[in-house]
């Protein structure tokens, strides 16, 4: 009778032991961007899509048996909030974080990471010196950096096209000049062609005539023209009333319909660089679903990116087992994971390997995409 | 050499592109001593009516030349009502209003038109038909200079013309003199004051809607905003040739577009608007009138 009692206290206590194992601590990760101010269109549409995925992964029991916490926190997109936000994630325990959205904020928030050696993955800071300073080595983004597109151009111009001489033209705006002297600097860089023109046009002039006089006169073999698609529809129309020929290569501001309408049969052969379409993606088309139905709507800026973020994220800490960046990085710079935007991994700095621009050429009136 | 010669006809397609729109600014300066800053408007309604008239003239599937010249009547005709109808709402009641007055109610029709051709049409670009043919003799020096590129320069020298011819030779060209030269003893004189002004805007606004078919015909695409920057550097070529003035504008216009292909060509393009504004800065220090403007007399 005694021995049995025992037995079943034995029992009881080893059940109990049982119950504490299952209880395990959940996994933290900080959630950090706008979630209010005027810019919260930009920050609440990965907040969103962190949840969606977080959900899926507690409703599948966690990740190696412990499930997902989700600490969230607002920025409002500014440095000096964001610095703030991050001290808090790291005192409540945040193991990574997926954010912050934007650029300046990021950088604020970057050194309180690093010191906590806490992983980060933004879906929207595109700021190239976030990971090539090489100050932040556990920050990764699920999004091209700024150059990423000037540097997709310059490699089609110079592998695809042979291009050996490249006039590089710009609208003298932030975003064309921008782009135009990232794709100056990458064509120096390489060695292999030389900038033969680099100049500023003023947007809104009548005639174009005399830059493309001298773009013919630099023997220029390909023109990288950085602007939007007013400009690059004059510009293009007038080189080829001037009977020139010379591949044309530009950017997503002029990868949009309304440029093939303007410049009309000009812009046959044009090249333009733009983020590839994963419409067609299943799990792009999943997680808008899920979003849709949630919230009666599209989902807006960085949705897409957020959802990849989430998933390398989770998917890192279930591999390594372990929110220890380092354990952590080598699944992400090894692993390919499935995403909105296909399989991708990270390269040694942190940027993504898949997402980034494709190349489309106007073939018969529209975008094709060639590379 | 060759480089030089194609950076002229640059120079002179920009002019002969700005002196389309500068001869109404400078026309209606050398009558009622008014800048009437809606003028790029004009222009810019009349390329857009350019615009609708020729879908609709395509899809009747009259030739060319046919729907090159009933667009342009078109456009004439329309953009001139515009011109009329605002010199009647924005100036006329302000004729003897401080000479303020009129110019801010200028700037007020300018804004009025743009918007509202915004919210009648797009914000968007919308393309523009290339209305003006490939001239087959002229496929030897297309490098050079295209054929719309020709037919501006000509239409603005044969607009000159017969601009001159009016002013000089007709019974409404010598009211039009007078007007300018003393309003009130002109209207002593029996001229219809009111009608030479509205005839004055009704002439400047069919030529800016001509330069308005040609030049959208030019660079393809026209939005609500075209006739703003085209506008101020217009303005710019009639205050460079001396406003008031005639060939004044259109010398001023030729020399504004010249400097301006030159300092693209040896220079640089971003400094395009440096050089064109450094010389008009020269030029009136110099010549504080412009290039062939007279120099204004006070009249007690």
């Amino acid at each position: 009778m005694k021995s049995i009692r025992i037995y079943a206290l034995l029992t009881a206590f080893v059940l109990a032991a049982c119950a504490t194992a299952t209880a395990v601590e959940p996994i933290k990760i900080g959630v950090a961007g706008a979630h209010s101010g005027d810019l919260a269109s930009y920050g609440l549409p990965s907040l969103k899509a962190a949840q969606l995925v977080v959900k899926d992964i507690n409703d599948k029991g966690g990740i190696n048996g412990a499930p997902v916490e989700l600490l969230v926190e607002d920025d409002a997109c500014k440095p000096e909030i964001a610095a703030n936000t991050a001290a808090k994630l790291v005192s409540s325990g945040a193991k990574a974080v997926i954010g912050h959205i934007c650029s300046g904020a990021t950088k604020a928030a970057l050194p309180i990471y690093r010191d906590a050696k806490v992983l980060v993955i933004s879906p929207s800071a595109t700021t190239p010196a976030l990971t090539q300073s090489g100050e932040y080595p556990n920050f990764y983004r699920t999004i091209a950096a700024d150059d990423a597109q000037a540097k997709a151009e310059v490699d089609f111009t110079l592998a695809t096209l042979k291009a050996k001489k490249i006039a590089v033209i710009h609208d003298k705006g932030d975003y064309g000049k921008g782009l135009a002297e990232f794709a100056k600097t990458f064509i120096e860089q390489s060695g292999q062609a030389e900038v033969v023109l680099f100049e500023g046009v003023t947007p809104g002039a009548v005639d174009y005539s005399a830059v493309v006089q001298k773009i013919k006169r630099s023997a220029a073999d390909a023109v990288i023209f950085g602007g939007y698609h007013p400009e690059a529809s004059k510009i293009v129309g007038q080189m080829r009333q001037k009977r020139m020929t010379i591949p044309f290569v530009s950017d997503d501001g002029v990868k949009i319909d309304t440029f093939i309408q303007l410049a009309g049969k000009d812009a046959e052969g044009v090249y333009a660089t733009g983020p590839a379409d994963v419409s067609h993606n299943p799990i792009t088309k999943e997680y808008r679903e899920k979003f849709k139905k949630a919230e009666g709507a599209e989902p807006g800026a960085f949705f897409d990116n957020a959802v990849a973020a989430a998933l390398v994220l989770t998917n890192a800490i279930a591999k390594a087992g372990t929110t220890e960046p380092n354990a952590m990085a080598k699944v992400l710079r090894s692993e390919e994971v499935a995403t909105p935007f296909g399989n991708i991994k990270f390269d040694a700095k942190g940027e993504p390997i898949g997402i980034g621009f494709s190349i489309y050429q106007v073939q018969n009136g529209q975008f094709t995409v060639v590379q | 050499m060759d480089y030089f010669i194609e950076l002229v006809f640059s120079g002179l397609t920009r002019g002969s592109i700005y002196a389309l729109i500068a001869l109404g600014y400078t026309m209606v300066y050398g009558i009622i001593g008014l800048i009437n800053f809606a003028h790029g408007e004009i222009y810019m309604i009349g390329a857009f009516t350019a615009l609708i008239a020729s879908t609709v003239l395509n899809i009747l599937g009259l030739p060319l030349y046919a729907v090159l010249i009933l667009t342009a009547l078109a456009a004439a005709v329309w953009a001139a009502a515009y011109g009329y109808t605002v010199e009647r709402l924005a100036y006329r009641p302000l004729r003897n209003a401080p000479r303020l007055s009129p110019l801010i109610s200028a700037i007020g029709m300018s804004i009025f038109l743009q918007n509202y051709v915004m919210l009648a049409q797009t914000s968007d670009f919308q393309p523009f038909p290339a209305l003006i043919p490939e001239f087959a003799f002229l496929e030897p020096f297309a490098a050079v200079v295209g054929s719309t590129d020709l037919t501006i320069l000509a239409v603005s020298a044969l607009l000159l013309l017969l601009l001159t011819l009016l002013i000089k030779y007709t019974r409404t060209g010598k009211a039009m003199r007078a007007t300018a030269q003393d309003q009130k003893m002109a209207l002593l004189l029996g001229v219809n004051v009111d009608r030479v002004i509205s005839i004055t805007f009704v002439v400047g606004s069919a030529l800016a809607a001509v330069g308005g078919l040609l030049i959208a015909s030019h660079i393809g695409q026209i939005n609500f905003s075209i006739g703003f920057i085209a506008g101020i550097k217009a303005f710019t070529a009639a205050v460079l040739g001396g406003i008031g003035s005639i060939p004044g504008a259109v010398l001023g216009s030729f020399v504004l577009g010249l400097t301006e292909a030159f300092a693209t060509g040896y220079v640089s393009s971003d400094y395009e608007d440096v050089f064109a504004f450094s010389l008009l800065v020269l030029i009136l220090i110099f010549r504080p009138a412009g290039l062939l403007g007279k120099a204004a007399v006070e009249k007690v």
